[in-house]
């Protein structure tokens, strides 16, 4: 059943939410990307918090005119104009006023969420009372999704994604350099409002897939997943929208096979562990990499200290250093360095004096500044000004090799 | 129409409402200036897994287990997302969003597979909260109030508030001044030998029980609006904190009233049968309040005096 799903053999309904929902999720962790990168990822909590009263508005529009109240273009329309209303009130207060940013997204969020609220409890008074349709877009729901339902969902996923691939360049620029883009003639305002713009159909599109309160999820996962993996522009945002459209089809797929489990959270949760698995494993910049790089640069100071302490024929005691020198074949057990270990040792005593010297001498502050107490002191100084320093070993005939 | 029908019906949820309002407004002060508005949006988010684990633990609806879920769901997210913030060196914003909306998810996920329908546990009554109902059977009128077998029949959600809310007003009392110094000036106040990350993480675990302690009466759009709304608008009218907090509070009560009574009474009197959520209507009458100060208040412009 589950494989049935991931390959798409449920049925033509279950495989176009599924496809509908991964290009919804590529466009998401795209588009979510130039949101994270303008450090605005929680904007999209704003927006998509701001389109319940529109759609509930829209519902009660659509049944006062004698309508079903459920048609999903009517209440997607709703949603878009609701959520443009709510983007424009945050940045209307957090420019033109004194309130920063995050408590204009926290007031435009509760309050359009809280009208969006009392228009439910009008729909329920109300006598057609077909709400059946509108809890879907609180949390998501695929089940019992129409045919034709599926098909708007898909279709405009795909214009979603194909918009956000069009503007990249442009979004790109104006999100890692904003001030670089500006100075090259781009209007960034006009940029933002593109990004606002595609991060607005994303989320409208997503309500009936996710629900209004996990899009947010889609928007925001997969780019921070994706910057542990790159340093580059265009991959953070290749990896974002693979990362986005995977979760979103496994998500899909799974709730398609399996009983009572819902859309959105599943996405949310396929998304996280993405995050989880990144976090820990990416090179450079996860969990591994960095314990992995912290433990060679334990080992390597501890062996250095072993050595200068063999060299000068000081007891170890620290056990972790005696275990390292060991293992490398350059002390006993009991500590006593073995004929390999003297010469490692003689080399580190004498690198060690040689960085002694020229730490003194005002005339290498500059490569002596590279002393950290690991660095041999050839990566620094040439053999030339190796001898040099050599002449002024306190005993030069009895320590050099 | 304040006869003793509105004694019982009404009183209540009026002073849950208020109490429920000031608690979360008065840290909200704080966490609005030092740009932390949205804490009360993620805890609000977060603590519903909390209740659902407490909920599949006890087997109950019983409040202290699901206050528990909910004390440890928040205090599980604040340190994933500092956790997430630091390791990852991800900005606070996204870490937040990452944490809020996963375990969200999470919390919806084991709601839906635990079949809880059938008790009163669902995800709008998490959202919505259910203010109308708490109500106070005991009463026979305004003479009830002296009495204290009706007191004892008053709505738990009451007590438990008002306690609350008496916390929250000791906090802000005994660390009065030290908030304001590090809120405004962080580098002098750790000079004059202050903890300030504790009095932070101190201010965002009271907002964080004032939170958890009204999501069960009043659902959590309410405690979101509350956090930010009234604190926001009272920010536009003065320069002065004493006076920004004053205002917070009116206006917090303010909206608690009206919002309540337009709800309860207003479709009424526009001659509809039913109510709609109190909870939405006080959410939405803060936004309100806030759009006005927004748009006159003195001190609405950034720096200046104008």
């Amino acid at each position: 059943m589950i494989t049935d799903a991931l390959l798409l053999q449920l049925g033509y309904n279950a495989s176009l939410v599924t496809l509908g929902a991964t290009l919804l999720g590529m466009a998401a962790g795209v588009g979510g990307t130039f949101l994270f990168l303008r450090k605005r990822a929680l904007v999209s909590d704003a927006i998509s918090h701001a389109t319940l009263p529109g759609v509930a508005l829209a519902f009660i529009v659509m049944v006062s005119l004698g309508g079903d109240g459920r048609s999903l273009v009517g209440l997607l329309a709703g949603a878009a104009g609701s959520a443009a209303l709510g983007l424009l009130i945050v940045s209307w207060l957090s420019t033109r006023t004194r309130l920063a940013e995050d408590a204009a997204i926290g007031a435009v969020l509760s309050v359009f969420f809280g009208l969006g609220v009392v228009l439910l409890t009008v729909i329920q008074s109300m006598r057609s009372g077909q709400q059946a349709g509108l809890e879907g877009f609180l949390l998501g729901s695929t089940a019992g999704m129409l045919r034709s339902d599926a098909v708007i969902i898909a279709v405009s996923a795909a214009l979603t994604l194909a918009l956000v691939l069009l503007l990249r360049r442009p979004l790109t620029l104006a999100s890692f350099d904003p001030g670089f883009a500006t100075a090259t003639g781009q209007n960034t305002a006009r940029t933002d409002l593109a990004m606002m713009g595609i991060v607005l159909a994303v989320t409208v599109v997503g309500l009936k897939i996710v629900g209004l309160i996990l899009i947010v999820a889609l928007l925001i996962i997969p780019p921070v997943t994706a910057r542990f993996w790159t340093e580059r522009t265009d991959r953070v945002v290749l990896v974002s929208g693979l990362i986005g459209g995977l979760s979103a089809y496994i998500g899909a797929a799974l709730s398609a096979a399996l009983p009572d489990l819902p859309t959105g959270p599943i996405i949310v949760l396929a998304g996280f562990a993405f995050f989880v698995i990144s976090l820990i494993l990416a090179p450079r910049r996860g969990v591994l990499a960095a314990w992995v790089h912290h433990r060679a640069f334990q080992k390597s100071v501890h062996l250095r200290q072993g050595l200068l302490a063999l060299a000068q024929g000081q007891p170890i005691y620290e056990p972790l250093t005696l275990r390292l020198l060991r293992r490398e074949g350059w002390a006993l057990p009991d500590g006593v360095a073995t004929d390999e270990g003297r010469g490692r040792a003689a080399r580190a005593l004498l690198d060690e004096t040689r960085w002694q010297i020229i730490r003194r001498d005002p005339s290498f502050e500059a490569a002596a500044a590279h002393y950290d107490g690991l660095t041999p002191i050839e990566r620094v100084l040439t053999a030339d000004q190796i001898a040099e320093v050599d002449t002024r070993l306190p005993s030069a005939r009895v320590v050099a090799p | 129409m304040m006869g003793a029908e509105f004694v019982s019906l009404s009183l209540p949820p009026v002073i849950i409402g208020i109490c429920v309002a000031v608690a979360c407004a008065l840290p909200g002060n704080f966490l609005v200036l030092r740009r932390q508005a949205l804490i009360g949006d993620a805890i609000s988010h977060v603590v519903l897994p909390g209740i659902v684990v407490a909920f599949l633990l006890t087997g109950a609806v019983s409040t202290w287990p699901m206050l528990l879920g909910a004390a440890g769901a928040a205090v599980l997210a604040v340190a994933a997302i500092e956790t997430i913030r630091r390791v990852g060196r991800i900005e606070p914003g996204a870490a937040m969003g990452v944490v809020f909306t996963t375990m969200f998810a999470g919390g919806v996920l084991l709601l839906e597979q635990s079949d809880t329908s059938s008790v009163h546990l669902d995800v709008e009554h998490a959202l919505y909260g259910n203010l109308e109902s708490l109500i106070w059977l005991d009463a026979s009128g305004w003479g009830s109030l002296l009495d204290p077998d009706a007191l004892a029949g008053l709505p738990v959600e009451l007590v438990r508030m008002a306690a609350t809310l008496a916390g929250v007003i000791l906090f802000m009392f005994v660390f009065w001044r030290p908030l304001k110094i590090s809120t405004f000036d962080e580098g002098f106040a750790q000079t004059m030998g202050m903890r300030t990350g504790a009095l932070g993480l101190a201010l965002v675990i009271v907002s964080a029980i004032a939170a958890v302690a009204a999501f069960d009466a009043v659902g959590s759009i309410i405690v979101i609006a509350m956090f930010i709304c009234p604190p926001a608008a009272a920010r536009m009218m003065t320069n002065r904190l004493e006076r920004q907090v004053a205002w917070s509070v009116l206006f917090a009560v303010i909206a608690a009233v009206a919002g309540y009574v337009i709800a309860g009474y207003g479709p009424v009197w526009m001659g509809f049968a039913a109510s709609v959520s109190a909870a939405g209507m006080i959410a939405t009458l803060s936004g309100v309040i806030l759009g006005l100060a927004a748009a006159l208040g003195p001190h609405r412009r950034r720096g200046g005096t104008a």
